[in-house]
C-alpha cells in the first residue's frame, strides 16, 4: 500500500539554489517551540519523564512521557505529511521545514530514548528496557500510519486512486 | 523560568544541526540511505550518554542539563522524521530496508548511549 508516495521525488528546500538562512531560521524557530512542548510535557508529567527517577523500590520509572511524546511527534508528522502533499499544495514551501523539521523533530527526541533504555539496563530492569525499546518502535510506527490514513480519510473521505496520481510529484 | 529559556535556546540550536547535517549528507554521501538523520540520532544519542554520566558524577549543572540535554540533544534527535523515512520506505517495497534502518538506529544507538557514559566516566 502506498503511504506516503515517493521518497524523495518532492522538491526539497534544500535541492533549490540559493541561501539556506531562511530555511534554517525557521527550523531553528521550529526547533525551540518543539523543545519547549516536550520539556512541558516532562514538567507536567514528572514521574514518567525519567527513567532515572527512582521509585520507592529503587526501580526506575517507565518512561511514559517520552513514550507519548514520541507517539503523538508521529503521528502529527503523518498528518502533516499528507495534509501539506494532498491538500495544502500551495503552502508556503517553508511551512514544512519549520513544523515538520522543526516543531516535531524538536518535540519528539531519539537521544532520551536510547539514554532512557540504557539506564533501565544499568538499573537491573532488563525487561522492561526491551519493552520500552520495542513498545517506542511499535507505537511510533503505528501513530505516522494512523494519522497518514486519518488525515486522508478526512480530506478525500476515503479514495486511494485521486491522490495516488497526484503523488510522486 | 531561566531553564525555559535555556531548553529554547537548545531546540533552536539542535534541530538546525540535524537540518544542516542532514544538507550535508545529501550532499556527500550515498542517497539510497538516511545518513542525515541516522547520523544526527547517533551524535545525539552518544553526546546524551555523555552529558547524562557527567551531570551523574557532577560536572553538569542544571544549566547545562537545560541546554545541552534537554533542549539541544532533544531537538538534534528525532522520532517523527525517523519513522516518516520508514514509512517511505516500506512504501516504496524496500521492508527489509526499513527494517535494517530500525536495528541500526536502535542498536547503535544504544551502544554509543553506553560509549558515551563509559567515556564521561573515564573522565571524570
Amino acid at each position: 500500500m502506498q503511504l506516503l508516495g515517493g521518497t524523495h521525488r518532492h522538491p526539497h528546500p534544500d535541492h533549490s539554489p540559493g541561501s539556506q538562512i531562511p530555511v534554517v531560521t525557521v527550523v531553528a524557530l521550529g526547533g525551540a517551540v518543539g523543545a519547549l512542548l516536550r520539556y512541558s510535557a516532562s514538567r507536567i508529567w514528572r514521574n514518567g519523564s525519567d527513567a532515572s527517577l527512582l521509585w520507592h523500590q529503587g526501580m526506575a520509572a517507565f518512561p511514559w512521557t517520552t513514550l507519548l511524546v514520541n507517539v503523538v511527534g508521529c503521528f502529527l508528522m503523518g498528518v502533516l505529511a499528507v495534509a501539506l502533499k494532498e491538500r495544502f499544495t500551495g503552502a508556503p514551501r517553508l511551512l514544512n521545514p519549520m513544523l515538520g523539521t522543526g516543531v516535531l523533530g524538536g518535540f519528539t527526541t531519539f537521544s532520551s530514548y536510547s539514554d532512557d533504555t540504557r539506564r533501565l539496563i544499568e538499573n537491573g530492569q532488563p525487561l522492561t528496557a526491551v519493552g520500552y525499546l520495542l513498545l517506542t518502535a511499535a507505537a511510533c510506527m503505528a501513530g505516522i500510519v494512523l494519522g497518514v490514513a486519518l488525515t486522508r480519510l478526512a480530506l478525500t473521505g476515503g479514495g486511494t486512486e485521486a491522490h495516488r496520481e497526484g503523488g510522486g510529484r | 523560568m531561566s531553564e525555559w529559556l535555556l531548553v529554547l535556546a537548545g531546540g533552536a540550536l539542535g534541530a538546525p544541526t540535524r537540518y544542516l547535517i542532514g544538507v550535508a549528507s545529501r550532499a556527500r554521501l550515498p542517497s539510497s540511505f538516511h545518513w542525515g538523520t541516522f547520523l544526527a540520532n547517533m551524535a545525539a544519542a552518544l553526546l546524551l550518554g555523555f552529558l547524562v554520566a557527567a551531570g551523574t558524577e557532577g560536572a553538569l549543572g542544571t544549566t547545562g542539563e537545560a541546554l545541552l540535554s534537554t533542549g539541544f540533544c532533544g531537538a538534534l534527535s528525532t522520532w517523527s522524521t525517523f519513522s516518516k523515512e520508514m514509512l517511505a520506505l516500506t512504501d516504496a517495497r524496500r521492508v527489509a530496508g526499513a527494517g535494517g534502518y530500525l536495528l541500526a538506529t536502535i542498536a547503535l544507538g544504544l551502544g554509543l548511549s553506553f560509549a558515551g557514559g563509559a567515556l564521561a566516566q573515564a573522565i571524570w
